[in-house]
């Protein structure tokens, strides 16, 4: 469904920030994008929803494809009407917006005169924390409700593809539970294909059906969950776990030091 | 009724009415601050362009004045694209400083055109409205004063309902808030821009056709763009109703301290009771009346 090849992103025409980044979404599924901070995940995001050109940033090299088409030359808003929603990093609900007039803000590209009520009845129906709030402003909701409302948002224009950055940043782990509980559900019922940017990688694994591993601007490892859940140096560095009961040397400890497998 | 009273309640009145023509330009700088973000600081000078404009479409081309002011209108929503396409559009992005800086530039410039073409004469605009006096009870008020009430409490009225219920408001209102979450649903940024510019554009051309039916068509008009900045400042440099609210309170303010404090002072009070009052409310409330405040979750 999405191809991205051989993607080069340059910021401001000097820093390279993704290094020729290969990847690829197949219709219907959960893929997850892991890696620390600064490695080029979110990115990835804005490159293939075209939010990457209000950051001064470029796709100089390669190309990102969706079903079939070339769209990163397209401007943002006409890569939404092709079906990518892009859920940004850190919720950006409208503040001053009411609940419902983020939802229709979300449907701004559908058909004019689309019955919306439906759309509306069903987003309520994923999060019903939201029917309550409805005619509140959204700055004034928590930030589980203000994710909540991201991502409701997302549904309201019929996307086929939607790409969530970090949907757990600043969330308590039941609310984790619950965002993630509803992605999977919009990923299994309403069939839309999901491209996840997660620092959880223990979380990300448990939704995901295909895992990629980025390291500063590059694909180094990948595969389905479990084959990341098993590799060493995943649970060494992404997943903290080493083995129980071993006493550590104060080598281990500063294990910065040594070099990750992959690298090699 | 005692004269005291008469004179007060016309003083109110007129005062009213013309600060309803404030009303309509702080709206102007109301829109274009609301969505954009840029203060624009050729307010007056898009009012005075308007005025200008029906101006010589009714006396040198003798159009009447329906179709004049139609024709007004799409010249100056033309104009309002161009401005935001040629100086606004390439500094999206940069600092807020510099974009204040091009708008004053934007004025000196657009004030040397209208001297350039209609020079520095006051001409009597041709207007369809009477010199009549019309009687509200006992209080003897010009018909144009009226009329302007009426013009701006139905443009108010209009803008007020296409921001809240219509898609286009909500994405206006999306974009104020946030530009790149605004970007991220798929609406076009620069078309909300072009459509601020537009609309203001279209606000002060109606407003400088009213002032020009008051004070003649002259250069002059342009420093009511001045006045409305205090205006929108009052109430809230992003809010509609704080743009009608302040409007009219510095209208009533300004002819009531010309009427009972110039004799005493000495005249001019006219010119500083706006901006005191400016400070007294900023002292007191710092957003303006209506501003909207900063949403902070703790």
């Amino acid at each position: 469904m999405l191809t991205l090849n051989n993607v080069e992103v340059m910021y401001d025409h000097v820093i390279l920030v993704l290094k020729g980044l290969s990847m690829e979404v197949p219709e219907g599924t959960v893929v997850a994008l892991l890696g620390s901070n600064g490695a080029g995940k979110s990115t990835t995001l804005k490159a293939i929803s075209g939010l990457l050109r209000t950051e001064e940033g470029d796709v100089t090299d390669g190309s990102i494809e969706f079903k079939g088409t070339r769209i990163d030359r397209e401007d943002a808003a006409d890569i939404v009407r092709r079906g990518i929603f892009h859920v940004l990093e850190g919720r950006r609900v409208f503040e001053h917006l009411t609940v419902e007039e983020n939802l229709m803000a979300g449907a701004h590209t559908r058909a004019r005169g689309a019955s919306l009520d439906d759309d509306l009845d069903r987003v309520m129906g994923y999060f019903p924390r939201l029917i309550q709030r409805r005619k509140q402003s959204a700055g004034y909701l928590s930030g589980g409700e203000q994710q909540m409302l991201a991502i409701g948002r997302a549904l309201m224009a019929h996307p086929r593809l939607m790409l969530l950055d970090e949907p757990s940043l600043g969330l308590s782990p039941l609310l984790v539970q619950e965002v993630f509980g509803i992605i999977r559900r919009i990923n299994r019922e309403d069939g839309i294909t999901i491209l996840l940017v997660e620092q959880n990688a223990r979380l990300a694994l448990s939704v995901a059906d295909y895992t990629y591993l980025m390291e500063s601007g590059r694909i180094v490892l990948e595969g389905a969950p479990e084959k990341l859940r098993d590799n060493e140096d995943v649970k060494e560095f992404y997943l903290g776990l080493s083995d129980v009961g071993e006493r550590r040397s104060y080598r281990d400890v500063k294990h910065y030091k040594r070099r990750k497998r992959w690298l090699s | 009724m005692s004269q005291e009273t008469v004179l007060f309640l016309q003083l109110v009145i007129s005062g009213v009415a013309i600060g309803s023509i404030y009303a309509l330009v702080a709206l102007g700088f109301v829109l274009i601050y609301k969505s954009t973000d840029v203060l624009n600081m050729a307010q007056g000078e898009m009012l005075m362009i308007g005025a200008w404009i029906s101006y010589s479409l009714i006396a040198d081309y003798r159009i009447p004045f329906v179709p004049a002011f139609f024709m007004t209108l799409a010249f100056t929503s033309l104009l309002g694209l161009a401005v935001e396409r040629a100086a606004l559009r390439p500094l999206i992005g940069q600092p807020i400083i510099s974009v204040i800086m091009v708008t004053i530039g934007l004025s000196i410039f657009l004030r040397a055109m209208v001297i350039a073409i209609w020079g520095t004469q006051y001409q009597r605009y041709p207007s369809p409205i009477q010199d009549s006096v019309v009687s509200v009870g006992p209080v003897p008020i010009p018909e144009v004063y009226l009329w302007s009430l009426l013009v701006c409490l139905l443009l108010v009225g209009a803008l007020t309902l296409g921001f809240r219920f219509t898609r286009m408001g909500i994405a206006m209102r999306a974009v104020a808030d946030d530009q790149q979450a605004a970007l991220s649903v798929g609406i076009s940024v620069r078309r909300v821009f072009a459509l601020a510019w537009v609309i203001s554009a279209l606000v002060s051309a109606i407003g400088g056709m009213l002032l020009a039916n008051i004070q003649g068509v002259g250069i002059g008009l342009s420093a009511v763009g001045l006045k409305a900045l205090p205006v929108s400042i009052v109430g809230g440099l992003d809010s509609i109703p704080g743009a009608i609210v302040g409007g009219i309170l510095i209208g009533v303010l300004e002819n009531l301290s010309a009427g009972y404090l110039d004799t005493p002072l000495g005249g001019g009070v006219r010119e500083v009771a706006p901006y005191v009052f400016l400070v007294v409310v900023l002292l007191i409330k710092p957003y303006g009346l209506f501003g909207k405040e900063r949403i902070e979750r703790v």
